[in-house]
């Protein structure tokens, strides 16, 4: 295991640095897509996914791997929902 | 190998997420953010997928399938429902941080290493604020969701009590004293059990801090649960060690945290005000000083006449058009009055509906250019040269009072200058006030007519009257 200091730290970089560019390009959004934007964003924070894959997808007990399903199948939802509905609402803004 | 192909996945990734970002700045490009976010989530489960420590297959198939036969149908619901939708997806999201965390944190507790070598500071501290910030997203948004649904048993207007902060803020603090408390000794025996009370404890605090909040603030408290759901991604990340979830997580959480600052600064106030000022809690008398003013009310064909004559005519929408799902007879209105060389604008308040924005969206559904869609402060200079300004079921966002009252919990709001238009017509359910509850004063002017009833029959009415050329 990495020593926490150190994986703290570049963690911490990772995250300050990715909320900048996320201030600084959600900024220049138009107006009239914060609904899809709202979905959009919300499909992608499901990369929670890929925490729950680990859950359930590892050797650990029943326990751990029902709570890791569950959290797949909601992560799951809003990838699915996001991603389509964002697409419904966008189609909308384009033909005309 | 198969490890470097996981890091490169979440560059990749990453990447695609903020290019999706970057096309939502124009609806022309907007469509290829949705692919290139698809193409990102799919190359991060993949790249997830193939690790050699996943056996356990069937169980990941299952549950995709399961997210897919759940999340199709919600992709489908009415445009109408989608706030609604939206607080579910955040209460989805914030479901799945804090079955992580708990999962993991049991994990490394029973683990063949010692729970004080596994749950260093730094991740039980990052667990912590996974497994509170998840869970009072979920029940938090499970509350909005079902106030937005107006589901029986959820109180929509806002339930409020004596020494409601103290409690809220003393149900956090005692989960977050909880919380620091396993940091600080992780291996105690009754660690487990503390850890679980500090999901019960957020648990209830999510609906804690939603009862007191009425339908007006909507657009902000989701907004704000869109940050929180994103913050318990970064947390994620922390936990496990992932790049890709804090990168995500970020984007998702600046994004909340932009809206709820337009949000906020739309109704002139502070997060803080919103999260624990009980906002819709009806303001007792709060014009009631100065004689009482009646309304004037005009017949359908009064207000078609008018709106025929008229040079320039601004729409202002509201949650009214919504609930009376009206946004297709505005779109008719909007082609009849255009037909006869009316200039149609829609007038846009960053609040107005229940959540942001949910009329731009309503609007195009009907198929009405989004060129005819203008800001507040675009069509603001405009109104005193507008002949009509026809209010659709918009009621805080166009009250005057909001420039001057102080009393009000609107003051100080900018609205749209309806009331500078030559002429106003104000559609309107019913008699009662709006969410805010104050009376609008926008409805008594020497220049306003009222037409009462469902905004979507009085729409038909008036475009009838243009079909039919009863007028004339």
């Amino acid at each position: 295991m990495t020593p926490p200091p150190a994986d703290f730290g570049s963690m911490l970089f990772v995250f300050v640095l990715a909320t900048f560019i996320g201030l600084g390009v959600i900024r220049r959004v138009s107006r009239l897509l914060y609904t899809p934007l709202m979905s959009l964003t919300n499909a992608i924070s499901a990369i929670a996914v890929v925490g729950s894959i680990v859950v359930t997808g590892a050797d650990h007990p029943l326990t751990i791997r029902i709570l890791g399903a569950v959290a797949l199948f909601a992560s799951m939802t809003n990838i699915v929902s996001g991603f389509m509905i964002t697409d419904r609402m966008l189609k909308m803004f384009k033909k005309q | 190998m198969i490890h470097l192909l996981g890091g490169l996945s979440a560059v990749l990734a990453t990447a695609l997420f903020i290019f999706a970002l970057y096309w939502m700045n124009d609806p022309k490009t907007a469509r290829r953010g949705v692919i290139a976010g698809v193409t990102g989530m799919t190359v991060a489960v993949v790249a997830t997928w193939i690790q050699p420590e996943i056996v356990h297959h069937g169980w990941i198939v299952l549950a995709i399938f399961a997210g897919f036969l759940v999340g199709v149908p919600l992709s489908r619901v009415p445009l109408t429902a989608v706030p609604q939708r939206t607080a579910l997806s955040h209460a989805f999201g914030g479901l799945a941080a804090g079955l992580v965390g708990t999962a993991e944190y049991f994990l490394w507790l029973g683990g063949p290493a010692t729970a004080a070598a596994q749950l260093t500071p730094f991740r039980m501290s990052a667990l912590v604020a996974e497994v509170i910030l998840g869970f009072l997203t979920f029940t938090g948004s499970l509350m909005a969701a079902g106030k937005l649904q107006e589901v029986r048993w959820i109180p929509q207007r806002p339930v409020t009590y004596p020494g409601q902060n103290v409690v809220n803020i003393g149900v956090l603090a005692i989960a977050v004293a909880l919380g620091v408390l396993l940091v600080l000794n992780p291996g105690t025996p009754w660690a487990g059990q503390a850890f679980l009370a500090i999901a019960g404890l957020a648990l209830i605090f999510g609906v804690l801090l939603i009862i007191p909040i009425g339908g007006a603030d909507m657009p902000t408290v989701i907004s704000i649960l869109n940050a929180y759901a994103g913050l318990a991604a970064v947390a994620m990340g922390f936990v496990l060690d992932n790049k890709l979830l804090v990168t995500a997580g970020a984007l998702d959480g600046s994004s909340g945290l932009i809206l709820s600052i337009i949000m906020c600064r739309a109704m002139n106030r502070s997060f803080t005000n919103v999260l624990f000022g009980a906002f819709g809690k009806a303001q007792p008398a709060a014009l009631a000083a100065g004689e009482q003013k009646v309304w004037k009310q005009e017949t359908v064909e009064g207000a078609s006449q008018l709106l025929e004559q008229a040079r320039t005519v601004v729409i202002i929408p509201g949650y009214g058009m919504a609930v009376a799902q009206a946004q297709h007879k505005v779109r008719e209105l909007y082609d009849a009055l255009t037909k006869r060389g009316v200039t149609v604008k829609f007038a846009i308040h960053p609040v107005a509906g229940r959540m942001p924005g949910h009329m731009n969206v309503l609007l195009a559904e009907a198929n009405i250019p989004y060129s005819a869609l203008v800001e507040m402060d675009e069509i603001n200079p405009e109104m005193p040269q507008t002949d009509v300004a026809l209010v659709l079921g918009a009621n805080d966002v166009v009250n005057p009072a909001a420039r001057y009252a102080k009393n009000t919990p609107i003051y100080g709001m900018p609205i749209i200058d309806a009331d500078k238009a030559k002429t106003v017509l104000a559609v309107k359910r019913s008699k009662k006030p709006g969410f805010a509850g104050i009376d609008n004063e926008l409805y008594v002017l020497d220049n306003t007519w009222m037409l009462f009833g469902d905004a979507k029959a009085v729409l038909a009415d008036l475009v009838k009257q243009f079909g039919g050329g009863g007028i004339h």
